[in-house]
């Protein structure tokens, strides 16, 4: 059986684990493919100034190459290293949303992502982004705690 | 410089000594401010103004209305074949999540607004039918109808122009589609006009983008907690504003984008429930609305003198024509310019259309205007330039009187939202000022300074100054940069219908297709 095991990471400590239970069920499936998510909380519905407009596209660029060499590059790089095979990416997006339509459009099989890292006002309003990809989701997904 | 000094050290000396010296002094240098502005702004409000011949009608309202008519026939009405595909566009039906990160069109049309919906709305509506009569909304209306394809017009080009730098920043509007676009086409001057254009820009954003703001902030301020001199008010607002384009301090400039929208909703809410309230005077208000709209109903100039209003008041509230829109939508990061411009269709609409028709509607309901019972028609205060009112109030306090008939406390509500109005305001025109300052001047930390030094000196003028010479003043600015604008936008006209015309059949054919989100 092929598996293509999902991750998404959030760059907490909660994320970290998610990957560890990641590799301990790849090493079990015989031929496994691992794929390393984070997600920029974005929204195409905000308010901005017009100088902000104006340096966004920069912004962008700076946000994806900070997520990729903080997070995503160095977890790719330690699952090659485990020999695994292994890729990342880092999108902007909602968290939830984003992380299960890159599952989707990459043949994932599978979804693992670390329990909600912080509570507060706003996640007992709106719920957390794993509560949200959990009910979601069109796959299935392991929240790892 | 030395005008800024002058007030800060005025300003310390009158708050040490509190004596009626003191305060006869501060009422001294409201009225020498006041003065010295009008003497030197009227030549140019004169030209601007000037009534074509042989009529009461300023030659710059009929080249504005033309304009709107002419693009609107020119691109086969396209404010109404396109309106629904712009709002897909702005619900994000055709963003590629690829290029999730980038400037939305939402956020785009969202930030032109924030600069756009302010005292416009709220004081510009209320001197539009303070002197125009109710008639003047009808070609308000009117006026924002047709000006939704000037702003297609020039928002395409603002995009399809800018200037695109290395490091992925933007700049654009119309100095920089003059200059390219006329290059283009082969045609002389475009350099000149661009530099013209700025000059203009630079103006309008001294004169309706910031002493506009600042004069009828204070006139809201003073209407609550009684009256002081303008210029401390400016000293504040000036402080704050400078704290932001120059201190950078981003956290101010972010509340106020994010309390803005909010302020606009209960503005548009409280609106509605006046009316919901009223719902049985509606059909009466849209009653006078149309037989004031072509009989003018005593007001002073008669019907014309609403088409006058109606128009001014539209252009000037809804900016299209103006060419600023341009500068804020040519941040968005589109393949296809033109679709910034179907979004930008939008802003007339819910600048003028939507919110300038509830400042109206609420105005003639609670009918502040008073009618002369024997003939039905507007009696003219003493002057005869205006409308009698209730309590002889005119720009924004006649729209605050007119929403307290309706929700007593609502004054308390609508003097923070003329605050943080003129506040996001002032920030937006900061910023298409400087663009155009830069464009003339150069980029440069020293260059933008003077600029932004000049900006604030100009808040506290305009909030010590009085809103006749104010207001005439920010309309010439501003229909100034139409000038140039216009008479650029009909040689630059055919390279949008190329645009569209392409556009329109890659829809058609399936090409341009929804992505699933």
């Amino acid at each position: 059986m092929t598996a293509k095991i999902v991750i998404g990471l959030d760059g907490t400590d909660t994320g970290e684990r998610a990957l560890a239970f990641a590799k301990d069920l790849a090493s079990r499936v015989k031929d496994c493919t691992l794929l390393v998510i984070y997600v920029i909380e974005w929204s195409p519905f905000t308010f901005q100034t017009p100088e902000e407009n104006e340096q966004r596209h920069k912004r962008r660029e700076e946000e994806i190459e900070l997520a990729n060499s903080r997070i995503v590059a160095p977890a790719v790089e330690a699952l090659k290293k485990a020999g695994f095979k292994a890729s990342g990416l880092v999108r902007h997006g909602d968290v939830a949303e984003t992380i299960n339509a890159l599952a989707v459009e990459n043949g994932g099989t599978q979804i693992i992502v670390g329990r909600a890292s912080a509570g507060g006002f706003s996640k007992r309003i709106f719920g957390s982004s794993t509560q949200n990809l959990v009910m979601h989701a069109d796959l299935p997904v392991t929240v790892v705690g | 410089m030395k005008i800024n000094t002058k007030f800060w050290l005025t300003s310390l000396a009158a708050t040490m000594m509190s004596s009626p010296l003191a305060a006869q002094e501060a009422a001294g240098i409201d009225q020498r401010v006041n003065e010295v502005f009008a003497n030197l702004t009227g030549p140019f409000v004169n030209l601007i103004f000037a009534p074509l011949p042989g009529t009461s009608f300023p030659w710059i309202v009929l080249w504005l209305v033309v304009a709107a008519s002419i693009f609107t026939i020119y691109f086969g009405f396209v404010q109404f074949r396109f309106f629904s595909h712009a709002i897909q566009l702005v619900k994000g039906d055709y963003s590629d999540p690829n290029d999730a990160g980038e400037v939305s069109h939402f956020q785009a049309l969202a930030t032109a607004l924030s600069g756009t919906v302010g005292l416009g709305n709220i004081a510009g509506v209320a001197v539009a039918v303070g002197i125009g009569g109710p008639g003047a909304t009808f070609w308000m209306i009117l006026a924002g109808l047709l000006g939704m394809a000037s702003k297609f017009t020039e928002c395409t080009l603002g995009v399809k122009y800018r200037n695109e730098y290395p490091d992925g920043s933007v700049s654009g509007g119309p100095m920089y589609y003059i200059s390219k676009g006329f290059k283009e086409l082969g045609l002389p001057g475009g350099g000149i006009l661009a530099i013209v254009f700025s000059v203009f820009c630079i103006l309008g954003a001294l004169g309706g983008g910031n002493m506009f703001q600042a004069n009828q902030a204070h006139a809201q301020i003073s209407g609550i907690v009684g009256d002081y001199p303008g210029w401390i008010t400016g000293i504040i607002f000036a402080a704050v504003v400078f704290a932001v384009i120059v201190g950078g301090i981003k956290s101010i400039a972010n509340v106020t984008e994010k309390v803005v929208p909010f302020m606009g909703i209960l503005y548009v809410g409280a609106a509605l429930i006046i009316l919901l309230v009223n719902y049985d005077k509606i059909g009466w208000a849209f009653g006078q609305i149309f037989t004031g709209a072509f009989t003018g109903l005593g007001v002073a100039g008669g019907f014309v003198g609403a088409l006058i209003q109606g128009f001014k008041r539209a252009a000037f509230s809804n900016e299209a024509g103006v060419g600023s829109a341009a500068i804020a939508h040519s941040a968005v990061r589109t393949k296809e310019p033109i679709t910034e411009g179907f979004v930008s269709l939008l802003e007339p609409f819910i600048d003028t259309v939507v919110i300038c028709t509830m400042t109206a509607l609420v105005i003639v309901i609670s009918q502040q205007l008073i009618v002369d019972p024997t003939t039905g028609n507007y009696m003219l205060n003493e002057a005869g330039n205006a409308i009698a009112t209730i309590d002889g109030n005119s720009g924004v306090a006649l729209t605050s009187a007119a929403f307290a008939s309706g929700i007593s406390w609502f004054p308390y509500v609508l003097a923070i939202a003329v605050i943080l109005f003129a506040f996001s305001t002032m920030i937006s025109w900061s910023y298409y000022g400087l663009k155009s300052w830069t464009y003339i001047f150069g980029e440069g930390k020293t260059s933008e300074l003077v600029f932004k030094v000049i900006f604030c000196v100009f808040i506290v003028i305009g909030a010590a100054a009085n809103l006749g010479p104010v207001i005439d003043f920010s309309d010439a600015a501003i229909f100034a940069m139409a000038v140039v604008n216009i008479f650029c936008l009909y040689f630059l006209m055919k390279l949008v219908k190329k645009e569209l015309f392409s556009y329109a059949s890659r829809l058609k054919s399936g090409e341009i297709k929804k992505f699933a989100h």
